[in-house]
């Protein structure tokens, strides 16, 4: 009795902290883990780690590998707390393991249901936590919660109905008391939306339409008739939060049909958007609309970077955004104004920004039944994969696709619940073949873009052979880490560019980098292919 | 020699589709209007993941008429029914008849891929100037004869004939990215000529002029020049305008 007494005592002494809010709320102040998609807040892909250095890069070496039962792309980024790694494998299998060996210590497959409908793959890109609770999202249009120690399901709810198209890939964002999540599905004419749901109960507790209806008169009005019916806007990524400002940021996707934009004349918002949502109410307090009238499926998908620093000597709460549309855009993140802008990359369907940020369409550069030549690809100068700021080389770095371009014709296409509703056919130039690539000229290449958020001009770029879908994450010692579709994951000096290590993967690089410290030792975690590796220095 | 593209860019697979599409596709007991439903279908449904050619999708060939998890047509109605648990291939929502039109499709990207146009000329005289006054073996492979410096031919012969003409008589317009040469310098002076198989940000494979394969560190080298142009001469003026026919007529046999 007395043994188990002394077990339970020194059980509680030591029992791992809860992820509090407020743990949530100051991340950057552990950063030995990793608490939420995007690494922090204000979501910058910063880490303050600081024993890998661009001295000793060298010597960093493959220390564990964990082995996806999917063939899927391989998108998440995980989580790790207090030496525990939280990761999911698509479609929605979670994972805790040891983040220093690998081994499990739990895992839970959700089977979503076969109504699911997604459009571009079964994928999962990450967890959220609260507590002792996960949250993960299932391309089901599902949201759950599950104990952090065992993976039992605490409660389970539908957001959206997937056999309207309605599905979860991103990794949930943890507002406070609240679960926040959007949903996918804007190649099958939903009405995207986001929403909050009590993290204890998974009760709603507030949902804003990404497209504009009924509630909101004005902005339904750049939709066309009843086209807001069936507009998309999908919101598949996770956003950011300002405490100071109580708002969530987040991005929206294409209005649908994706191509052919003849039957929603208008802006059409708030699709192609950063919006600005009070955390409570999930009240819109701002908007800014990067693409009105998007006919070439540019997504406003992107991680909205927040970053405090000066413009034109004054203080500023800005938003650093660069955009599948080719356009680089600083906001005040505040009201919404636009600050500068300027492309950077190869951008032919607009002109450049007007004043207010918006973009002067070229003449005759919409979609035709006979097809359009386009730069960017659908794909985009860039897409989900996530950028980095560095508040010490006061730099933004992009994964890019550079001079990509696509010929995009555009189709009739009828609404029909849970069909594919894009109205178009792009093709051409797009991805490389697998792991043959024999590149020409004339094909898009990859790049990390350095950008200097002031001026818009590249401090430096980091080209690929190939185009690249990889994530950018930057650390306290100026490194940078990013990946390829060709395998490689890089370790460069985040001032100059310059190759610092590198190691050969074997599979395209769909993900986010993150790094971590375990008993006083620093990794660094990358997916690659069907199969996620965690490096560290060699001892 | 002969310089062609083992793998067809967009416009051509999608102009050669269309090209070949009305009495091709009947002939080989297909439904016209069923193929073209098929077509936008796949257009709306697929062309994401599985590309314009269908062979997007590592490993996976949809003009190969071939298939994995597939051999009958129900099966393929099965899979775009259901998809394939633990790949990319999701289920859908389609109705049994649009189900059944992106099959006739499937089908037809095969049919169109192993039908030829009729070409007058000897196939038989055309494999003897293939082997011996025209030199071909010399750089291509067919069978079990002739070199691998050149893009092998073996499956040639589903192309249409103008454009097997159009590679005999004037190779540097149809040679393709992948089937570049390329001339390497070491820092030791040695030089590497070879057709490249593949390429990435640090490193190149080839298969030089002696048949080794070969993969270069780029750090290493310093020179690498990648030819635009084709080393496979012209034979325009070489060969008579019945025996270029009669080679042509020779490589749409090579299935």
């Amino acid at each position: 009795m007395r043994f188990i007494i002394t077990l339970m005592a020194a059980a509680a002494a030591t029992l791992p902290a809860q992820v509090t809010w407020d743990r949530l709320l100051h991340a950057d102040r552990e950063p030995q883990n990793w608490l939420t998609y995007s690494g922090t807040m204000a979501s910058q892909r910063y880490s303050l780690l600081d024993q890998i250095t661009p001295a000793n890069a060298k010597n960093l070496e493959l220390k564990w590998v964990f082995q996806a039962r999917s063939l899927e792309k391989f998108e998440t980024t995980p989580l790790v707390i207090d030496g525990i790694m939280y990761l999911t494998e698509a479609p929605n299998h979670i994972y805790a393991v040891d983040a220093k060996t690998g081994r499990s210590f739990w895992d839970y497959q959700y089977n979503p249901s076969k109504d699911a409908r997604v459009c571009c793959g079964s994928v999962n890109r990450g967890l959220a936590v609260l507590g002792d609770t996960l949250f993960m999202g299932a391309i089901d249009g599902h949201l759950m919660a599950l104990d952090a120690k065992s993976g039992r399901v605490l409660w389970n709810i539908e957001v959206g109905d997937p056999k309207l198209g309605y599905s979860i890939t991103h990794a949930p964002l943890v507002v406070k008391d609240k679960v926040l999540v959007g949903v996918a599905g804007g190649e099958y004419g939903i009405r995207g939306f986001i929403a909050a749901f009590d993290a204890k109960t998974g009760k709603e507790d507030w949902k804003f339409y990404t497209v504009a209806g009924p509630e909101d008169p004005k902005a339904q009005a750049t939709w066309a008739k009843d086209s807001w019916q069936h507009g998309g806007a999908p919101a598949w990524l996770t956003g950011s939060y300002d405490p100071d400002l109580n708002l969530v940021y987040w991005g929206t996707g294409n209005p649908g049909p994706d191509w052919n934009g003849d039957d929603r004349d208008g802006d059409n918002l708030y699709s192609d958007s950063a919006v600005a949502l009070d955390a409570d109410t999930g009240k819109i307090k701002w908007h800014f609309q990067f693409t009105p009238h998007d006919e070439y499926d540019y997504d406003a998908v992107q991680i909205p970077v927040l970053v405090d620093g000066e413009w034109n000597g004054t203080p500023r709460k800005m938003m650093l955004w660069a955009n599948r549309n080719g356009f680089y855009y600083v906001l005040d993140r505040q009201t919404g104004k636009f600050l500068t802008g300027s492309a950077y990359a190869k951008v032919t369907w607009a002109t450049g920004l007007d004043e207010a940020g918006r973009p002067m369409r070229a003449p005759n550069m919409s979609p035709t039944k006979e097809g359009t030549l386009i730069y960017p690809n659908l794909f985009g100068a860039t897409n989900w994969y996530s950028p980095s700021y560095s508040p010490r080389t006061h730099l933004f770095y992009v994964p890019s696709w550079q001079e990509s371009n696509m010929n995009m014709a555009k189709i009739p296409v009828q609404y029909a619940p849970g069909q594919r509703y894009t109205g178009g056919l792009p093709r051409g130039q797009n991805t490389r073949r697998g792991n043959r690539n024999t590149p020409d000229e004339s094909q898009a290449y990859g790049a990390v873009v350095a950008i200097d958020p002031k001026t818009g001009k590249h401090q430096w770029e980091f080209k690929m052979s190939d185009v690249t879908n990889s994530g950018v994450l930057t650390t306290a010692t100026d490194l940078l880490f990013v990946g390829g579709k060709e395998g490689y994951f890089y370790a460069l000096n985040a001032k100059d560019g310059s190759l610092l290590w590198k190691s050969i993967l074997g599979g395209s690089v769909e993900s986010g980098p993150m790094t971590y410290r375990v008993d006083g030792k620093q990794y660094v975690t990358i997916s690659a292919g069907h199969t996620m590796f965690t490096f560290g220095l060699k001892e | 020699m002969l310089n062609l593209k083992p793998i067809a860019l967009d416009i051509f697979c999608w102009s050669m589709l269309f090209a070949l599409g009305g009495s091709m596709l009947v002939s080989v007991g297909l439904a016209q209007t069923q193929v073209e439903t098929g077509q936008q279908l796949y257009r709306a449904n697929c062309f994401a993941c599985h590309g314009p050619d269908g062979d997007q999708v590592n490993g996976v060939n949809l003009r190969s008429g071939q298939f994995r998890h597939a051999t009958t047509d129900d099966d393929l109605a099965h899979i775009i029914d259901n998809g394939i648990p633990g790949t990319g291939m999701p289920p859908t929502a389609m109705p049994e008849a649009s189900r059944r039109a992106l099959v006739a499709y499937l089908r037809s990207l095969h049919a169109a891929t192993g039908t030829s146009t009729a070409v007058a000329g000897d196939a038989a005289h055309g494999q003897t100037i293939f082997e011996g006054k025209g030199g071909c073996l010399g750089c291509h492979r067919v069978g079990e004869k002739g070199s691998h410096t050149g893009p092998g031919l073996n499956g040639i012969g589903g192309r249409p004939a103008d454009y097997l003409q159009k590679s005999i008589l004037d190779p540097n317009e149809t040679v393709a990215p992948q089937n570049r040469y390329v001339r390497a310098v070491k820092r030791d002076g040695t030089v590497v000529i070879g057709r490249r198989l593949n390429e990435d940000t640090h490193t190149i494979q080839l298969i030089d002029d002696k048949e080794r394969l070969v993969s270069l560190d780029k750090s290493q080298l310093r020179e690498l020049t990648i030819q635009k142009t084709s080393p496979m001469p012209s034979y325009q003026g070489k060969l008579s305008a019945q025996e270029v026919a009669d080679l042509v007529a020779y490589l749409q046999t090579l299935r």
